[in-house]
């Protein structure tokens, strides 16, 4: 309960900040209705409608909580209409992407810990790879794997991967070398090969940074596949939707769509935590 | 050669020399060292820090390369001996993996030697009730006192029944109390096991009460000055240490130590 009190708080300042804002920005228009029809508004008639506008400037929680409602509960999963429709369409390019970035990492740090040529090469080249800006390069991916005709998902989930692997590279490097010289000196001292070293000392305690950077990989995989959407122009995804949302300039619809991407980016958070705590207890480094 | 083991030689040093290349330049770790050790001794290695204890044991397992000089263990070169799981080694931090059991630690050698499952476990209970550590076997290493992490650290060096124990200042980061009955116990597994032992200390009570043979060091560079052969019974109560011999020992390791100092000024 006291953990609860803090975050509603913080919670209610929020809205009540946003609906302040909404007000100011909306009010313009208002106005400017007003003005056109020759007419004059009271402040007390100006607040209602600036929170009820079809397409505000700022668009009130509540509007957006109404559309997430709509989208989500009001329509069928395979609606064109529906944000579970279109949420599971991202969200499994972001699954793909996430699996395959972090395979991807896992494989490069343990080439990294095992091979000086690799890792005097890769970790330049990987951290490179995160300076481009992902909305410079998703394009020419898409295009890229277009026209060696794959379309629709995988270019999706390779964005998503191209994000996701860094911060997995760069947490099982520093995992599987964790260990300090004296385990590893242990371990010579029984002859152990390489290969027992890593499964049996490495691995393990690479476990807790393995976790930490699959919370921010997911997140990452998550913005890569939106971004993914939005240079083909896709039909489906919340990608899509923001994208569609802007040209109709429909922001309840562009708000609602973040939002659905901000609590699936939580879930998918909060799913690895929940692994995290089941996995380190099992091993017994949960205390 | 300066002294003869009381068994047949286990360790055997003769002219050996260790020097570290560093940044500022070579470190002398470790000069004409010649030191037989028998079989069954427990040999303790004394002296102040930085005078090449700790690279001399990690000598004897192959964990450094001397520069010159021989050095063999059962006859072979360090590197044969370990293949031949000569020596268990023991760190001054215990050194247990989080994510194992007390009982998992302790089988950590045997998986990698290749024992058989039931051997495996045979040998994890044996060594268990050797450091009075029975009923432990499933506790994580976080539920165990620093002293008993420290008894499951000999225990896995003990499980694949090397003849060698070599311990690098087992006890150092123990209180005083903890340490008097580890060191107690210590002397009966000995007792008990006839094994060879190598063990590091700074701490001149330690070294007399447990050791049958003492080697004094001394820095710059790294160099036997003093080997003392302790006249004290196999049998020793804690109370030994207020004996007359044990008073006398302990004067002529710490006159040993001075004497060593005595280059530096
Ligand atoms: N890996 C190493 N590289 C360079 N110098 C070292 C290394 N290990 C030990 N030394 C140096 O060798 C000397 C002896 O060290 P050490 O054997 O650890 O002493 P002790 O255990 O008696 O305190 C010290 O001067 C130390 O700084
Ligand atoms: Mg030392």
């Amino acid at each position: 309960m006291k953990s609860v009190l803090p975050i509603l708080t913080v919670v209610a300042v929020i809205v009540a900040l946003w609906y302040a804002a909404a007000v100011w920005m909306n009010a313009q228009w208002v106005y400017d209705q007003a003005a056109r029809a020759d007419t004059e508004v009271t402040l007390a008639e100006v607040i209602p409608q600036t929170l009820a506008q079809e397409r505000p400037v700022l668009p009130a929680p509540h509007q957006v909580a109404a559309e997430l409602w709509k989208s989500v509960v009001g329509q069928k999963v395979t609606s064109k209409r529906s944000l579970i429709y279109h949420g599971w369409i991202t969200l499994s390019a972001t699954l793909l992407g996430f699996a395959i970035g972090t395979g991807l990492g896992i494989l490069l740090a343990v080439g990294i810990i095992h091979n000086r040529a690799m890792d005097l090469s890769v970790m330049p080249w990987a951290i490179a790879s995160q300076t481009i800006p992902i909305l410079a390069i998703a394009p020419m991916i898409i295009v890229v794997m277009n026209s060696v005709g794959l379309s629709g998902l995988l270019p999706k989930a390779v964005i998503s991967a191209y994000l996701s692997f860094f911060p997995v590279v760069v947490g099982m490097v520093k995992g599987l070398r964790s260990p300090d010289a004296m385990q590893l000196d242990l371990l010579r001292t029984y002859n152990a090969s390489r290969g027992e070293t890593f499964w049996k000392l490495r691995l393990p305690a690479s476990m807790p940074y393995l976790f930490a950077s699959l919370k921010v990989g997911v997140a990452a995989s998550l913005v890569g596949a939106i971004v993914g959407e939005l240079p083909t122009g896709a039909v489906a995804g919340l990608g899509a939707r923001l994208l569609s949302g802007s040209y109709y300039g429909q922001t309840v619809q562009i708000w609602a769509a973040l939002f659905a991407a901000a609590i699936a980016a939580a879930a998918l958070v909060g799913i690895i935590g929940a692994i995290q705590r089941v996995t380190l207890r099992r091993m017994g480094m949960a205390r | 050669m300066r002294d003869q083991g009381a068994g047949s030689p286990v360790i055997e040093a003769r002219g050996l020399e260790l020097t570290f290349q560093t940044s500022d330049g070579p470190v002398h770790a470790l000069k004409n060292v010649n030191l037989l050790i028998g079989k069954g001794e427990f040999v303790s290695f004394i002296g102040p820090s930085g005078c090449g204890k700790t690279t001399f044991l990690r000598a004897i397992a192959a964990l450094e390369h001397p520069t010159a000089g021989v050095l063999t263990v059962n006859g072979m070169t360090p590197e044969e001996a370990r293949k031949s799981r000569a020596y268990g080694y023991v760190f001054q931090a215990a050194g247990l993996y989080p994510w194992r059991t007390i009982a998992g630690n302790i089988r950590l050698p045997l998986e990698i030697m290749g024992f058989s499952r039931d051997e495996q476990e045979r040998r994890v209970r044996d060594v268990l009730q050797l450091v009075d550590l029975e009923g432990f076997g499933k506790k994580y290493p976080w539920q165990l006192s620093g002293g008993m992490q420290q008894r499951a650290s000999i225990a896995r060096a003990l499980a694949f029944d090397a003849e060698i124990l070599l311990m690098d200042e087992p006890f150092g980061a123990l209180d005083e109390i903890v340490r008097d009955r580890l060191n107690e116990e210590l002397l009966k597994l000995w007792n008990r096991t006839g094994k060879t032992i190598g063990f590091v200390t700074h701490s001149i009570p330690e070294a007399v009460y447990l050791s049958t043979k003492i080697v004094v060091m001394s820095p710059r560079p790294g160099r036997i000055t003093d080997v003392i052969d302790s006249p004290l019974p196999k049998e020793r109560p804690l109370d030994i240490r207020d004996s007359r011999e044990f008073i006398e020992i302990a004067h002529r390791v710490r006159e040993g130590l001075r004497a060593g100092h005595s280059y530096d000024e």
